[in-house]
């Protein structure tokens, strides 16, 4: 019973983490109707900054995330002005395949800088610290931070959306992009912020990745495929569906784990592909999608 | 010299081209009627106004200061707004949001707030709350104007405000032009309604296949010239 | 290579239109080409005899990338179906192979079209899954379903687990194929192995193209063409699109896993990671329709000739070679969306293997 209830606390955690990941996803997609192939190892590049900004600047690892998220928010911006602007539009393929590059020359530029080994951020103690709920039940102080940060980061992100400027621009123009120009929105700058904020919500994801787990250059496609996961099963156009699909994802892999440690992937994939077919639309959809 | 102006403004659509040596001016504070048929390229030309349409630098002129081709967004932090043909709301926005991001990007010198386009159409301030497509057709088109209003433009353009509504709704949304007039913006309507256009306007301009037929006063013109300059015939 | 479908409006005796029509894919230029390719296919045939079993392996990369190559095409240039995920099939079909030849002890040929064939087969539930999404989510859902092909054949120890499984000599060296190219060549049975896989690979790869280059100019390859340019005009003039789709997924389902059977024949090893792999199943065929050009026949070619030569130069250079790849993707996409066949064709009007139709519209008193 205890067990039971465990595999559901550690799932629910996981969950958290995979909200994060899923969170800029779904925010670039609501946007500007693209999937952005490299955001998996846009998140492994933020873990890597933030390992370099405190291994070279010798700060503690809060520190090193406030210098991190301005800093992805620059490149997302960057790098949508430069490159990805010159492929929104209604043909999928071109985004597609210039994201796919992407992901090849990060990781492989990640690789080549800081060579295949495993990194770690360390954090103190803050890793196995934990608190007791029961005897013989309790959950670890990160887990908990990752999910409170999850539930932070989409409330934000919730308010941006529906109360301000920013968040009426960003609707306006997933709607219609011409007449958002009418209003005087800048469709350009306005992807750019989006994909700015994307990336800097993916340092807050990064830096709770790599106090958890390892992390390598080869390891950002299956973070896409988990924060995909979590956007298809919670439904497209909703961000608290974002993070019940990211929960939903994380039960079915920490519940497959218990039953067998090498089910772990396979289970969320079997829930992902159970939703696919049952509820295609996602469990919390909302609006045109 | 116009407050908005064209000077031989041409428009095309990939090969085709829709407009063909365009003359046309507006003055500040009246109100300008563009009728023709069906594909005569009245929305063309909004369109090209507005940068929707790209045009050559010197074919559009306002406030004395070449505009042709700059985009829309350029367009309207000068003074110009569209209330498209169609409507175009934002499915996503609501109600007071469409008419909000109306007024994000231009804080023009102007009586229109989101308080003062309520008053202007109070309909909208019972629907405030509600998704911009759950309207009835004449009240997304108050909507649509109320949202170009919000930018407090120097000219208004209203594309074909009555296309499928009701003559009883269209006549209760040209009521509230004499209001908006006051304000001291230009106001330009394209219509195809054109006994609608002619009880408004204070000159008229008809547009025929890309070229402009007849101008002049509504009282002014004859029956007969006007269904010349409209048909060609 | 004659003309396509022929409407003819024979005039009446006398006012009628004195026009008569037809439509017609070929171009001067292909049949030019008709020409050249059958030298080719002729100069491929006989290269054992004069390069060194090095250069036949190259050659057989080439030829399998090519193949994969057009298949990739075929769904994304006409049926607007981007995968990332044809790995799937690849893995898919080499495990079959293994199975089929260890376990159910057919010969390795016909084990290779039968594991394609079950490749196709398994397209079709697995269309039924993914198809549910569109468009750029549709691509991630292929690479997901890859990823659960590669985990379950993980699971499967019979098959090697996740270590992988090498076929046994005993398979191939017995099989009838290998033994009767070994003797008609005078060679030792890994030697005709090598060949027997190359010479596979030729039919597979010129195959291949045929079999694109007759698709599209069929009544299907027109469908497929409206799908491609608008899908909701398409619809609206009755082309059954869910259909079409399928069966070019399951066309391309058959393809990777015959290519995959191929080439997991040709190794003789098979293992998840390897099988399943995203970067030399996907990112390289991508490379090079990128680079050849997307939606053309003659495009994959010269990608995958370009590829080679720069895998010839850079692979040495570890993750700098797969950086300058993903960054000259990223270029190519940019400034040349059409790929270097594409700005090639443009400009000199080239086509090959033309597969547009072209109205030819005969006026009386013309000649021809």
């Amino acid at each position: 019973m205890i067990v039971a209830v465990d595999t559901l606390l550690q799932g629910v955690l996981l969950g958290g983490l995979y909200a994060l990941f899923a969170a800029g996803l779904s925010l670039i997609f609501g946007v500007m109707r693209v999937v952005n192939l490299a955001h998996g190892d846009m998140i492994v590049l933020a873990a890597f900054l933030i390992f370099a900004i405190a291994q070279t600047l010798g700060v503690a690892l809060g520190v090193a995330l406030l210098i991190a998220v301005p800093a992805m928010f620059a490149i997302g911006y960057g790098l949508q002005f430069v490159l990805l602007n010159r492929v929104v539009g209604k043909d999928i393929l071109p985004p597609l395949l210039v994201t796919f590059g992407l992901s090849i020359f990060t990781q492989n530029g990640l690789l080549a800088v800081f060579s295949a080994d495993s990194r770690r951020l360390s954090a103190g103690g803050l890793e196995s610290a934990s608190i007791s709920l029961a005897p013989g039940l309790a959950i670890g102080v990160v887990p908990l931070m990752t999910l409170a940060a999850a539930i932070v980061v989409i409330v934000a992100l919730n308010q941006m959306f529906y109360r301000t400027a920013l968040g009426r621009a960003f609707r306006a123009v997933s709607d219609d992009p011409a007449i958002a120009q009418l209003m005087g929105v800048d469709n350009k700058r306005v992807f750019a912020t989006a994909m700015g904020l994307a990336l800097a919500v993916g340092a807050i994801a990064a830096i709770f990745l790599g106090i958890r787990a390892n992390f390598d250059p080869s390891i950002g496609p299956a973070r896409l495929i988990f924060a995909f996961e979590a956007v298809i099963i919670g439904g497209l156009g909703s961000l608290w569906g974002t993070l019940a699909g990211g929960v939903l994802l994380g039960l079915a892999q920490t519940i497959g784990a218990e039953i067998n440690p090498e089910w772990q992937l396979l289970s969320g994939h079997l829930v992902f592909l159970a939703v696919l077919v049952l509820r295609p639309r996602g469990l919390f959809a909302r609006g045109v999608g | 010299m116009s407050l908005l102006a064209t000077a031989g403004l041409a428009a095309f659509y990939g090969n085709f081209q829709a407009l063909y040596g365009v003359d046309v001016a507006f003055e500040a504070g009246e109100t300008v009627a563009i009728i023709g048929a069906n594909g005569a390229g009245k929305s063309t030309l909004l369109k090209s106004l507005t940068g929707l349409i790209p045009a050559a630098r010197e074919a559009v002129r306002f406030a004395g200061e070449a505009i042709g081709g700059l985009s829309p967004a350029h367009i309207l932090k000068r003074g110009i707004a569209l209330a498209p043909e169609g409507r175009r709301l934002f499915p996503s926005l609501t109600v007071e949001e469409n008419l909000r991001i109306g007024g994000d990007h231009r804080k023009g010198a102007g009586p229109w707030t989101l308080d003062t386009v309520y008053g202007l159409f109070p309909v909208l301030r019972e629907r405030r709350l509600a998704p911009s497509g759950a309207l009835s057709g004449g009240q997304q088109q108050m909507v649509a104007i109320g949202r170009a209003l919000m930018s407090n433009p120097r000219v208004l353009l209203c594309d074909e405000i009555s296309l499928g509504l009701a003559p009883i709704v269209v006549k209760d949304l040209y009521a509230a032009l004499p209001r908006i007039k006051t304000s001291g913006c230009a106001v330009v309507i394209v219509e195809q309604d054109i006994v609608q256009a002619l009880a408004v306007a204070n000159r008229v301009y008809c547009l025929q296949e890309g070229r402009i037929t007849l101008s002049g006063k509504p009282l002014e013109l004859t029956r007969e010239a006007i269904q010349e300059a409209y048909f060609g015939h | 290579m004659a003309a396509g479908a022929s409407l003819s409006s024979s005039a009446a005796a006398s006012a009628a239109p004195a026009s008569q029509f037809r439509v017609a894919t070929a171009t001067r230029a292909s049949f030019a080409t008709a020409a050249l390719a059958v030298v080719v296919v002729v100069a491929l045939i006989a290269a054992p005899a004069f390069v060194s079993r090095g250069t036949l392996k190259d050659l057989f990369f080439v030829l399998t990338l090519i193949a994969l190559a057009q298949y990739w095409n075929l769904l994304a240039g006409y049926a607007g179906i981007l995968s990332i995920g044809q790995q799937a099939y690849v893995g898919l079909g080499g495990y079959m192979l293994f199975a089929l030849t260890d376990f159910a002890g057919l010969d390795p040929i016909v084990a290779i079209v039968v594991a394609g064939a079950i490749g196709g087969l398994v397209a079709i539930p697995a269309a039924r899954l993914i198809f549910r999404l569109s468009g750029s989510y549709l691509g991630v859902g292929t690479w997901v379903l890859a990823e659960v092909f590669r985990l379950v054949f993980a699971q499967v120890k019979s098959l090697g687990g996740g270590t992988g499984a090498s076929l046994p000599t005993s398979v191939t060296n017995d099989a009838w194929s290998v033994k009767w190219v070994a003797a008609v060549e005078g060679l030792r049975v890994s030697a005709a192995r090598d060949r027997l896989a190359y010479w596979l690979a030729v039919v597979v790869a010129v195959g291949t193209m045929a079999l694109v280059y007759q698709v599209l100019r069929s009544r299907q390859g027109l469908a497929l063409a409206a799908i491609r340019d608008d899908e909701a005009a398409a619809s609206s003039i009755g082309v059954d699109q869910m259909r079409a789709k399928l069966w070019v997924y399951v066309v391309a389902g058959f393809g990777a896993s015959l290519v995959g059977a191929l080439m997991f024949f040709e190794t003789a090893r098979v293992s998840p990671d390897a099988a399943f792999s995203v970067i030399d199943f996907t990112a390289y065929v991508l490379f090079v329709v990128v680079i050849g050009g997307i939606g053309t026949i003659e495009g994959p070619i010269l990608g995958a000739l370009v590829f080679y030569e720069m895998r010839n130069w850079l692979a040495d250079f570890g993750p700098y070679y797969l950086m300058a790849l993903g960054a000259l993707a990223i270029a190519t996409m940019l400034l040349f969306p059409a790929g270097l066949w594409g700005a090639l064709s443009e400009k000199l009007g080239w086509r090959l293997f033309p597969v547009q139709r072209r109205l030819i519209v005969r006026e009386r008193g013309d000649e021809t």
